[in-house]
């Protein structure tokens, strides 16, 4: 091999209490490529990835920086050698600069700082990749993007050889993931080397110099991005063929069964949250919700569900005007929801299935018995839903805490869907479920839809928004940008839409 | 550095292993004796011996059973009241106002109609008792419910302003005439006073706990209302999304502790005072905190954990008079919800040898 390697992490094992995370990996970076790691969720990437970064301690293995062997045992160790790692969740202070977030913590910092040279030295350093960014802005006035290239900065200021970056387009939209990835680019072209963790295979045919495919912590495959195409990776990612079959097109209904009008509703933060939003979602119809996280995302389900305060505007369900009713009054009106945090809103983690089941319905008739609640048929029914959503467990006693998220979103759908909702909010339903997983709930989806039933889907991933939806929608900024029809929207339109551009070209406020 | 041949790590067990919860807290009350053994031993006194002594004076005697039993009837009152809170995350620390009001409420009954029937006299004392130490409660559930207000505080407070009200009537509008200027009440008639059980000062409170005990039971597990303070408690999120009306909940939660600890406060004056007097509780509602913490709120385990508590003040009472001091006691329940919590945590962990790979290389 004549291009000298930055990074080698000979046969590296890393168990949990039962998992191994990563089972005898190799995994090396050169100088000067971008370098993907792939694999679903589970199969062991962010593991490795930490195992580099210092986070974890290896079982097993050995890494060698430079062809010198190291013990990492902090990430401060691994700063030293070299390796940075952008983490998912951004490391910053939201109060301070983005200079002092850059400089924070970083072994030259003096004692007494001279805001001006830090600031020349940064405003070369992001010069050089082409990294825009305002020096003395305030963290928490940034964007997303934004935010992700402070956090690249500050690894590049530490002297980072190798750069990780753990499924960094997952808060970004497609206009400015093409500008990471010109970036990640132009740092390679500098001689560092840079790995990118995925789960998008679009994303490796995109980037990649080489892809390295994991599964069941296993490194399946090391492969230059010429020698594959996305069906063997597909392959290699997860060990079978998977077949996505085309839907069946049903025309929606003409009922209503959802109507916002000109609804507006107020943040956390007690600022607008929502504005002016007006659409409508038909029986037997899915409406795709598409937009960057925390553009209203939430608020939107929440004030559908009757959880966040209407502050304007008017919410019918099936044509009655359910405004202001309370989030029990609106379930009894047929919305069911279910919200992006499985364990911290939807399920109870220390609860068991019987008792997370009954969530819903404890008050019904059918489970009564004066004041108690009717044990042998709760027990009953959460047996059938399990047989029927196939939602496996060790036992119905058990916290189901101890299930997989697969399974848990599972166990949530199977309780959301058997109280015959006319209106089914999902918020992110597939986040953090592997690619079998996925395709389970997004059949189980397609399925309702095609019984009548109406869904509103929020979703990150515009894959999945393009894959389901019968109509689009998009929010940004708490407004809805644009309305579009499936088959009458592309990719990029989406993405001008997301960043708040609408459809005359004109930038909404 | 790494110790040379294994080490050491900590794991996180996947299912909590069900033999530790039994050996944990046993094992837990052991290192809680022993390192209470090493204060007696530097203070000069043979552990061992002071140990038995305190079993037997607790445990030992026909005397010794039935004044620990008269010490765990309150601490089980008190220990369910506030349980029960603490289901629902609500850090009820007012178990001892909320005790002293409902003393005082007993004692007004009492008082004010000295002539009444056993009939009518009794079942007003029950209801009025757990009616003010439950108003009480309340008292710092509504400000939570709407404002947030923090519990802890607002009950804790609370406590100082019953313990007063209480200490100026028994000095002053309340004080016995015939009392020597002792700051107590006049005795309860008759038919005010809880009967005797055993020939002994157990009282008929004994009943209450173990009453209440199968109804809390009933209540949490198997109710709709119990299903909601359970799932509150674990999750509030999932509770507003569920629909269920928390603030309601709240109230009616503190409202039933407070009452529970007030059934306490009445039982004490009926059943062992027969009068209200300064200095009624030596701080059950603080130790019953601890009775319900490591009964892990099990209203069952309750009973069993106050007697415990009871025999350790009684034990701790009998040895004084070889010179140990009262505070051994305190000590002592300090150290066994020490290792106790500690343990808990343990049960959700192992220890892991692991043969050691590789030097250590910089």
């Amino acid at each position: 091999m004549s291009v000298p390697l930055l990074v080698e992490m000979v046969n590296i094992t890393k168990k949990f209490p039962g998992v191994v995370a990563n089972d005898q990996v190799n995994f090396n970076v050169r100088e000067g490529e971008i370098h993907v790691l792939l694999g679903e969720n589970g199969s062991g990437k962010s593991t490795l990835m930490s195992v580099l970064s210092g986070l974890y301690k290896p079982d097993e293995g050995d890494i060698l920086v430079g062809g010198i062997k190291y013990n990492l045992r902090s990430p401060r160790d691994a700063i030293k050698a070299g390796i940075g790692m952008v983490h998912q969740h951004f490391k910053l202070i939201d109060s301070f600069s983005v200079a002092e977030n850059v400089i924070l913590g970083g072994d030259g910092t003096p004692m007494i700082l001279n805001k001006k040279d830090i600031e020349n030295n940064l405003a070369q350093l992001s010069e050089r990749y082409g990294l825009r960014i305002n020096l003395s802005a305030m963290v928490w006035q940034l964007s997303v993007g934004e935010k992700q290239r402070v956090e690249i900065i500050k690894m590049l200021y530490r002297g980072s050889q190798v750069l990780v970056l753990d499924e960094p387009t997952a808060v970004l939209t497609p206009q400015e993931a093409e500008e990471l990835f010109d970036n990640l680019r132009r740092m390679a072209a500098a001689g560092r080397g840079i790995v990118v963790i995925t789960h998008k295979l679009n994303e490796v045919m995109a980037i990649a110099d080489r892809v390295t495919v994991l599964r069941r912590g296993k490194a399946v495959a090391t492969l230059e991005k010429q020698a594959v195409n996305q069906r063997d990776l597909a392959w290699l990612m997860v060990g079978q063929d998977v077949v996505f079959q085309s839907r069946k097109k049903n025309p929606p209904d003409s009922a209503k069964v959802l109507e916002l009008k000109k609804v507006n509703c107020l943040s956390d933060l007690g600022l607008a949250g929502l504005t002016d939003i007006d659409f409508s979602v038909y029986k037997g119809e899915i409406f795709g919700i598409a937009g960057v996280a925390g553009n209203g995302q939430r608020e939107l389900a929440e004030v559908v569900a009757g959880l966040r305060a209407v502050n304007g505007g008017q919410l019918l369900i099936n044509g009655t005007d359910v405004t202001g009713l309370s989030p029990r009054r609106i379930m009894d009106r047929g919305v069911a929801l279910v919200p992006e945090d499985r364990l911290g809103t939807g399920l109870i983690p220390n609860l068991d299935a019987v008792d997370n089941l009954i969530l819903k319905d404890y008050r019904r008739a059918l489970l009564r018995r004066g004041p108690f609640v009717n044990r042998r048929v709760a027990r009953s029914n959460a047996q059938q839903m399990v047989e029927r959503f196939e939602v496996s467990l060790r036992s119905l006693d058990a916290p189901v805490k101890l299930m997989s998220g697969g399974n848990l979103q599972r166990l949530l759908l199977a309780r959301e869907i058997t109280s015959q909702p006319h209106l089914l909010i999902a918020v992110y339903p597939v986040r953090g479920l592997d690619i079998k997983a996925t395709k389970a709930v997004h059949d189980l989806l397609l399925e309702q839809r095609e019984q009548g039933m109406a869904i509103l889907l929020i979703s990150e991933d515009l894959e999945e928004i393009f894959k389901l939806s019968d109509r689009i929608g998009v929010l940004c900024g708490g407004r809805l940008t644009g309305i579009l029809p499936a088959e009458a929207a592309d990719i990029e339109e989406i993405g001008l839409l997301m960043m708040g551009t609408d459809r005359t070209g004109e930038t909404a406020s | 550095m790494i110790i040379r041949g294994t080490r050491l790590t900590i794991e996180k067990r996947l299912v909590p292993s069900s033999s530790a919860y039994l050996l944990i807290p046993i094992f837990s009350i052991f290192m809680a004796l022993l390192v209470g053994s090493i204060f007696l031993y530097f203070s000069g006194h043979e552990p061992v011996a002071v140990y038995y002594k305190m079993f037997k004076g607790a445990f030992g005697s026909r005397y010794g059973i039935t004044e620990t039993i008269v010490k765990a009837i309150p601490l089980t009152l008190v220990g369910l009241g506030v349980a029960l809170a603490f289901r629902m995350q609500l850090w009820n620390i007012g178990g001892e106002g909320q005790l002293y009001m409902g003393a005082f409420a007993a004692t007004w009954v009492a008082l004010t109609f000295p002539e009444g029937s056993v009939w009518w006299v009794m079942p007003a004392m029950i209801a009025l008792g757990m009616l003010a130490g439950g108003l009480w409660a309340l008292l710092t559930a509504i400000p939570k419910a709407i404002w947030g207000v923090n519990e802890i505080i607002t009950t804790l407070m609370l406590n100082y302003v019953a313990i007063l009200w209480v200490d100026y009537l028994v000095y002053g509008p309340w004080k016995d005439p015939a009392g020597f200027n002792f700051p107590l009440t006049a005795v309860f008639s008759d038919a005010a006073t809880l009967p005797g059980l055993f020939d002994s000062r157990v009282h008929a409170g004994l009943f209450f706990g173990i009453v209440a005990a199968i109804i809390l039971y009933l209540v949490v597990y198997h109710t709709r209302w119990g299903y909601e303070i359970r799932v509150t408690g674990e999750n509030p999120g999932a509770a507003r999304y569920a629909g269920m009306n928390t603030t309601r909940n709240i109230m009616l939660v503190m409202l039933f502790s407070g009452a529970l600890c007030g059934l306490a406060g009445m039982s004490e004056v009926s059943g062992i005072g027969h009068r209200l007097q300064h200095g009624l509780s030596p701080g059950y509602g603080y130790t019953a905190i601890i009775v319900a913490w490591l009964s892990r709120l099990n209203p069952f385990a309750v009973i069993l954990v106050a007697i415990l508590f009871g025999g350790l003040q009684v034990g701790g009472f009998i040895v004084q008079t070889s010179g140990i001091p009262s505070s051994m006691v305190y000590m002592l329940q300090g150290l066994l919800l020490f290792f106790v919590l500690g343990g808990e945590l343990l049960t959700g962990y192992r220890l892991n040898r692991v043969p050691a790979t590789g030097e250590a290389t910089k």
